[in-house]
């Protein structure tokens, strides 16, 4: 049985994954789902509580807020996870690159990579969206740059490991090519490790987005995000304090399942050595 | 006699090491001036301990390292003449087997797609049945063709990493210590079934060992080296060893048979480290035949045809 | 007289798994005692189990009794066994190269266990340890002792694993394949040398090999292990000259010797069983030629044999 299914044999895991399945398939089927427009506003219900009506209450606008957390996760998760897939992807081919060739090449990709990650991630991602302008475009951009390092090194490391494993010189003995080699023998055997630490690293991109969205930066009103449901919330926070309770609730419910569900993949892979060895 | 197989001419190869932020790069000769041919059907057994290059030799000649210099011919052809793309469909007619059968195979494929590997790379059709065929060779049953080597044991991946080197019927087989990592039961096994296949397909065998009995009874000529250089051929599996190295490595062994017990008198002292050789004979500060003469000069191989022998004061 | 070390009927298991299955072994004063069998034979947990140190590795035993000169190792406290460990019994590990604390010299790691089992002021302690090295044939003890590890080449290693074990004047070594990781020659060196300080000591040393060359050449008795079982045990003599059981004299078999003709090394079909999936009757029928039906469902029981013991259903009937 694949790896994804057995992490969610595991206690922690299928609990993760039930919720995360659940925040998916609300973040996909928002327009069906969600029971008013999600900008529609209706003054005179602002900041009600939860009823029958609206089963989360309504913000300052009177706007439902179930329907702007659901369509506030379609955006979260995916600038994510599109942030993340670019970054997994560019990662891997300059740490592949990095490790395959090796010379200038690899010194180069080493410099860059050494110097983003010795700034913290919320940095890069500020100062990207500063020069690319706030927006879902350029948060997905700043976060994927952000991201980048972490891959292109986990990346580079495993296929330097994998090279001087005996199968792939048996492959050159057999006179196999080295794309054979790198995409029969290293990309596989390298995958697992990034994909599980790129599902780790959605966990992470999505608070960046939350909080790239908090100071305004995200995705633009009325356009709803967790982050900037958010940021709205916090001036109400004793007046109507579910504005900001349950998009602060479903960005720490989903963060959680997803480093619980990655914890799972990791021992279902038994990868847990490869992980510690890289960066 | 016809012309060999293989020939080694002068082969030296150098290795660089450290060579860190704020140390110099030492470097070694890990293989120094090696020649010896390699007759069509001869199994050539080379020994010595760890760091006597002989790991590094076996690549040379399946040109998997670049040598220093020298050169090595395959079936009359100088491998260096080769352009990349000719030197791998050369690689059909020559194949290795590892040492350490764990991680010799990919952990992610299964034993058919370990075994189809060779017909992929070079490019050739897979005949029906074969997959089958090859494991039957090696005496794996066909029902294991689906698993991963991590469900096989030791003996059973060494055996899978012998069919792999058989598939495209290769004419030299280089094995690589195939056996120090397996029991003494399974290695009898995997020796039995190796010196089986080479009679029946003719093969013609480059046999890497540290165990100077395990060549003894597989191979036909035996090369001793010390420290990356030959220091003598044993033109026959029974030949009485002339250089004191290879009377050394004869006598660390113990036959299991109490009425035999040695006294002891085994080589004193350790192998020099290959960074720093000293001058003269490697040998020298071990030996206890050693004179002020090889400890001045380095003895080089003797031309006696029959058996050459690298050593001031042979036995 | 009373035996050193003394495992009587011992089974061991590790979980749920049975590892080792009524084990009975003795090792007297001034005797060298050979353990061998294949990996995956219990060799290792047997030594594991006469030292006591199965819980590190979450084993227990199950039945029988260890003991110690006389004394019940199960009724021993902690700091008990602690103190056998080192000061009675000595033990020199597999792979020397990280048997050595890399950041301490090498004179203080063996002062430090005279010092700590024996007393001895640090003084007296390095006197001792300049004597045990010069024991060892080490060349130049003196600046070896200031020596760190990693200046040491693998064979000079585990002669300083050898001299820690011998410095806290124990009665008996426990050696777990002391020379695998070594070279041939160095290997041949660190045996005999082994085995002669052990004889002029009058120690006993329990040698877990599974090179039956080692055996013939130092070992007084042998004890055959095969998958968690007792195979034959008695004098190196006797076994050697006339195996009676099947699979220690295709142990013996298995290793080339001079002038053996091409073929005759076959070796020993199969492999050791799983320890979840272990045989009825004999654990050794699937590979034995001389199986019948008894053997495939009666567990054969050890019985003496000469000066030893054999468990075998048709014992040194040459098939």
């Amino acid at each position: 049985m694949i790896a994804p299914v057995r992490a969610l044999q595991r206690p922690q895991g299928g609990l993760a994954g039930l919720w995360l399945a659940l925040v998916i398939a609300a973040a996909l089927l928002a327009p069906i789902l969600s029971p008013y427009a999600f900008d529609a506003q209706d003054l005179p219900n602002a900041y009600r509580p939860a009823s029958a009506a609206h089963w989360l209450g309504t913000d300052e606008f009177g706007r439902d807020l179930l329907t702007r957390l659901v369509w506030g996760a379609r955006t979260s998760l995916s600038v994510a996870a599109t942030a993340i897939a670019i970054s997994v992807f560019c990662g891997m081919v300059l740490g592949a690159a990095a490790a395959w060739f090796g010379g200038w090449l690899d010194r180069a990709v080493t410099v860059v990579v050494d110097l983003t990650w010795s700034f913290p991630e919320i940095l890069i991602a500020l100062i990207l969206v500063a020069i690319i302008g706030p927006g879902t475009l350029g948060t997905m951009i700043a976060i994927s740059v952000a991201y980048l390092a972490q891959f292109t090194r986990l990346t580079r490391a495993q296929i330097l490991t994998l090279k001087g494993e005996t199968f792939i010189e048996a492959a050159r003995s057999l006179g196999a090519s080295n794309g054979h080699i790198l995409f029969r023998h290293l990309l596989p055997n390298a995958l697992a490790p990034v994909l599980v630490s790129a599902m780790l690293a959605t966990g992470d991109a999505i608070i960046l987005e939350a909080t790239l969205g908090f100071f305004g930066l995200g995705a633009q009103p009325p356009v709803p995000s967790w982050g900037g449901m958010m940021s709205a919330g916090s001036a109400l926070v004793f007046k109507a304090p579910w504005i900001i309770i349950y998009p602060g609730l479903a960005v720490a419910i989903t963060v959680v399942a997803i480093n619980l569900y990655g914890d799972a993949l990791i021992a279902a892979l038994d990868i847990r050595q490869k992980l510690r060895r890289s960066p | 006699m016809t012309a060999p197989l293989i020939r080694i001419e002068h082969l030296t190869r150098q290795f660089q090491s450290g060579g860190g932020f704020l140390s110099r790069p030492r470097s070694m000769l890990a293989v120094r001036d090696v020649s010896l041919g390699i007759a069509r059907g001869e199994a050539v057994g080379v020994v010595g301990e760890s760091g006597c290059g002989k790991s590094t030799l076996a690549r040379l000649v399946l040109r998997l390292i670049e040598p220093t210099s020298g050169r090595v011919s395959f079936d009359g052809t100088d491998l260096a003449t080769l352009s990349a793309t000719a030197l791998r469909r050369m690689r059909r007619r020559m194949a290795m087997v590892f040492q350490d059968p764990y991680s010799s195979l990919d952990p992610r494929h299964t034993l058919t797609q370990v075994l189809a590997e060779p017909f992929q790379v070079q490019r050739q059709p897979l005949p029906p049945g074969t997959i089958a065929a090859l494991l039957a060779e090696v005496g794996l049953p066909e029902g294991l063709a689906d698993s991963h080597p991590q469900q096989l044991s030791g003996g059973q991946r060494q055996r899978v990493g012998i069919a792999r080197a058989l598939a495209l019927r290769p004419d030299f087989l280089v094995l690589d210590e195939p056996t120090a990592s397996l029991d003494v039961s399974i290695q009898a096994q995997i020796i039995a079934l190796l010196a089986d296949l080479r009679g029946r397909l003719g093969l013609t065998c480059l046999f890497i060992s540290h165990d100077l009995g395990l060549v003894r009874y597989f191979c036909d000529r035996i090369v001793v080296m010390y420290l990356g250089a030959v220091v003598e051929v044993l033109p026959d599996p029974a030949a009485a060893p002339r250089h004191p190295y290879t009377h050394a490595l004869m006598d660390a062994r113990f036959a299991p048979d109490p009425a035999q017990r040695k006294r002891l008198a085994p080589l004193s002292g350790e192998i020099p480290s290959p960074f720093a050789l000293p001058a003269g004979c490697a040998f020298a500060a071990r030996c206890p035949h050693a004179t002020d003469l090889c400890r001045r000069e380095s003895p080089r191989l003797s031309d006696d045809p029959a058996h050459p022998v690298a050593c001031f004061h042979p036995l | 007289m009373t035996a050193l070390l003394d495992l009587a009927s011992v089974s061991v298991s590790i979980g749920s798994a049975p590892l080792l299955d009524s084990i009975s072994l003795r090792v007297d004063r001034g005797q060298i005692v050979g353990l061998v069998g294949e990996s995956g034979s219990g060799k290792s947990l047997t030594a594991m189990a006469a030292m006591g140190l199965l819980p590190l590795i979450g084993g227990r035993v199950t039945g029988g009794n260890v003991r110690f000169d006389g004394q019940d190792m199960a009724l021993m406290t902690d700091t008990q066994r602690r103190v056998l460990r080192g000061r009675r019994i000595g033990f020199v590990t597999q792979n020397p190269m990280t048997a050595l604390d890399p950041v301490q010299r090498i004179g203080e790691q063996v002062d430090v266990v005279s010092r700590l089992h024996l007393g001895l002021p640090q003084a007296a302690a390095r006197v001792r340890t300049l004597d045990l090295l010069t024991q060892l044939r080490i060349p130049d003890a003196a600046s070896v002792a200031e020596a760190w590890p990693h200046q040491l080449s693998g064979g000079m290693k585990q002669r300083i694993v050898i001299a820690m074990a011998l410095a806290g004047e124990p009665d008996l070594i426990i050696a777990d394949e002391p020379t695998t990781a070594l070279d041939v020659t160095v290997q041949a060196q660190i045996i005999q040398i082994l085995g002669a300080l052990v004889r002029d000591r009058g120690l006993a040393l329990l040698l877990i090999t599974h090179d039956m060359g080692v055996v013939a050449q130092v070992c007084d008795r042998v004890a055959v292990l095969y998958a968690g079982r007792l195979a034959e045990e008695g004098p190196v003599s006797d076994i050697f000259a006339a195996p009676a059981h099947p699979y220690t004299s295709a142990l013996i078999g298995c290793i080339p010797q001079d002038g053996m003709a091409q073929g005759s090394l076959r070796g020993i079909p199969g492999a050791v069983p799983s320890a979840l999936a272990m045989p009825p009757g004999c654990r050794f029928h699937p590979r034995c030629e001389r199986a019948s039906d008894l053997c495939r469902t009666v567990v054969p029981a050890p019985e003496s044999c000469g000066q030893g013991t054999v468990a075998c259903h048709h014992a040194g009937v040459i098939a």
